[in-house]
């Protein structure tokens, strides 16, 4: 990271500015999957400017952390949260999805550096982090491996094949963090299969694993910053809400990819100028 | 084939050549699901330990790993079962490899029918068809010993992802101990004027059989050695279609989607001629590799007979 990392009052401010812009973009676009965007992007707000040892102006010097969002359908808040930290202009934003954008509806690394693989269909980013934490650790590199991956997407089986790797392999530099919305595309979680209990869940599979409020940035900062418990991946149980910040989307099954109206657009802004 | 001709596994010379790149470049690792012994990395395993990766019976981590670990700067040879290691990973395999442009060779091993006798579940005759549509990725079939070394040494010094597609039944050696591989060449092993028959891996020394009794019937075949399937040699198909106005293509895999296949499409639009697939038409009954490829037309005889009925 080149710059001071923020403190929690300020990823407060840095947040509340991406939540407009994910809004914004969203309505430009037409398009994109707006729960996710903000229940992740506060999570995705502490790792930027805070977490993350990379630098955008180099964004892909070997010695980097690796940041994975396995979740890809959120392209956008990932693409947002880039912007903001410099590594392409926020008004690229407005290309989100355009004929020929590098900005696609799923982010792909060999368009936009600095994304490290790309990702769309579920289930896949796990299994790359635990193979850079491998390589990470062969090469006995310093650097480390962030994964965040949706709740819904626990369902695939390829996470449980890779927890188990992970733990077998020992990956204290591995941290998947699940952005427990607790809904997805078509359901409550718990109305399709249960994730619960999923702290424990990968407590038994051999991580290090706790839950922490997925919007408090000075908790965020803690859990993530917290010392390693030697030789366990760590999960972090990320507790957030989808639609987080716009009271008409917040919490709200059928806004996974609902596009707000130009009006929706601007109550949601003025809304979260007003601080509500 | 006569029996004082030496068979060789090409698994043998894949082993050998990679402990020899491992040996000068420390980035390269193998990756496994549990198959070291059938991978042949026992002994990879023995000298560097901490650089063999085995993920367990997980195909989707081995190959998303295998992207993994590429990302982290190393050359990862993700070995495993060809109809597991394409079929189980298909997925990761276009999104993780194919479309993120990652460094990794995935080394299908035991492709074919080489597990002839277990079935359709592990036979791997379908694996050209899934890889062959992802652009970008080089798929390669070695014919024996020789291009199976030669295949890998290539593999390992550039960065593009690539799909070996390697042979467990003994075959001879047909090309030179010097012999180079250059990707998107074929190769002509016999000269003829009639037909042109074309191979990869364990097929082509039928072919070359089929060629010497064709021959003693008064008909010159051409043999080709096909083994970059992708990228395709469309230069040689097209002088062959052109100058022996038949092709009989013959391979250790399904007619839909394959080698055939591959040089169908060419031929169609480029240089039409009179052509027919050998190959696998369904889910092949149980059976030995041998016993599999007689039983469907790919015996010396069934492809002099195929060459015959062809030149009709």
């Amino acid at each position: 990271m080149i710059r001071k990392p923020l403190g929690p009052d300020e990823l407060a401010e840095q947040c509340c500015q991406m939540r407009k812009t994910i809004i914004q973009t969203i309505g430009n676009a037409n398009m994109g999957h707006i729960g996710g965007d903000l229940s992740v992007i506060d999570i995705l707000g502490t790792l930027y400017f805070n977490v993350l040892q990379v630098n955008p102006e180099d964004p892909i010097a070997p010695d980097r952390d690796r940041f994975i969002l396995s979740k890809g359908h959120c392209a956008v808040a990932l693409y947002t949260a880039m912007a903001y930290a410099g590594y392409f202009p926020v008004e690229e934003m407005s290309t989100f999805v355009q004929p020929q954008s590098r900005l696609n509806g799923h982010p792909c690394n060999e368009k936009l550096p600095g994304v490290e693989t790309s990702t769309g269909p579920l289930g896949h980013g796990l299994p790359v982090g635990v193979g850079a934490a491998i390589g990470a650790k062969i090469q006995k590199k310093p650097w480390q491996v962030y994964v965040v991956v949706g709740d819904g997407e626990i369902q695939e089986g390829s996470n449980w094949e890779a927890a188990m790797t992970a733990a077998y392999k020992k990956l204290d530099n591995l941290t998947l963090i699940i952005d427990r919305n607790r809904l997805q595309q078509g359901d409550r979680t718990d109305d399709v299969t249960s994730l619960e209990p999923l702290t424990e869940r990968f407590k038994s599979f051999g991580w290090d694993s706790l839950e922490v409020d997925g919007h408090d940035y000075g908790a965020l900062i803690e859990a993530l910053k917290a010392p390693r418990v030697e030789s366990k991946p760590r999960c972090l149980v990320a507790n957030t809400f989808k639609g987080k910040g716009v009271s008409f989307i917040q919490d709200r099954v059928e806004w996974h990819h609902k596009v707000p109206s130009p009006e929706q657009v601007e109550e949601a802004l003025n809304e979260l100028e007003r601080g509500v | 084939m006569s029996n004082d001709i030496q068979l060789h596994d090409c698994r043998n010379a894949f082993a050998k050549t990679l402990e020899a790149l491992a040996e000068a470049d420390e980035r390269i690792v193998s990756v496994c699901n549990d198959s070291i012994g059938s991978s042949k990395l026992g002994d990879f395993r023995s000298k560097w330990p901490e650089r063999l990766i085995n993920v367990g019976i997980a195909e989707q981590t081995l190959v998303g790993a295998g992207a993994g670990l590429a990302n982290s700067g190393l050359v990862p040879f993700v070995c495993g079962a060809s109809c597991f290691l394409t079929g189980r990973s298909l997925e990761q395999i276009k999104a993780d490899i194919v479309y993120s442009n990652a460094n990794v060779k995935l080394c299908g091993i035991s492709s074919g029918v080489a597990y002839g006798e277990l079935g359709p579940t592990h036979h791997s005759i379908e694996d050209l068809a899934w890889t062959r549509p992802l652009a970008g990725l080089d798929i390669f079939v070695p014919v024996d010993d020789v291009e199976t070394a030669a295949v890998i040494r290539y593999v390992a010094q550039n960065d593009h992802p690539t799909f070996v597609r390697l042979s467990r039944m003994g075959v001879p050696r047909l090309l030179p101990e010097d012999y180079e591989f250059q990707p998107g060449k074929a190769q002509i092993l016999r000269e003829g004027k009639d037909i042109t028959l074309i191979g990869c891996g364990v097929t082509v020394c039928r072919a070359m059989d089929a060629a010497e009794q064709l021959a003693s019937e008064g008909i010159e075949a051409r043999v080709v050695n096909f083994p970059s399937i992708s990228p395709l040699d469309e230069e040689t198909i097209i002088q062959c279609a052109q100058e022996t106005k038949h092709l009989l293509t013959i391979e250790e895999h399904s007619v839909r989607g394959g080698m055939g296949s591959a040089i169908a499409e060419v031929v169609v639009s480029k240089a039409p001629c009179k052509m027919k697939l050998l190959g696998f038409p369904a889910f092949a009954p149980t059976g030995s590799a041998e016993w599999l490829l007689d039983h469907f037309g790919m015996s010396v005889g069934g492809i002099v007979d195929s060459a015959k009925a062809l030149l009709k």
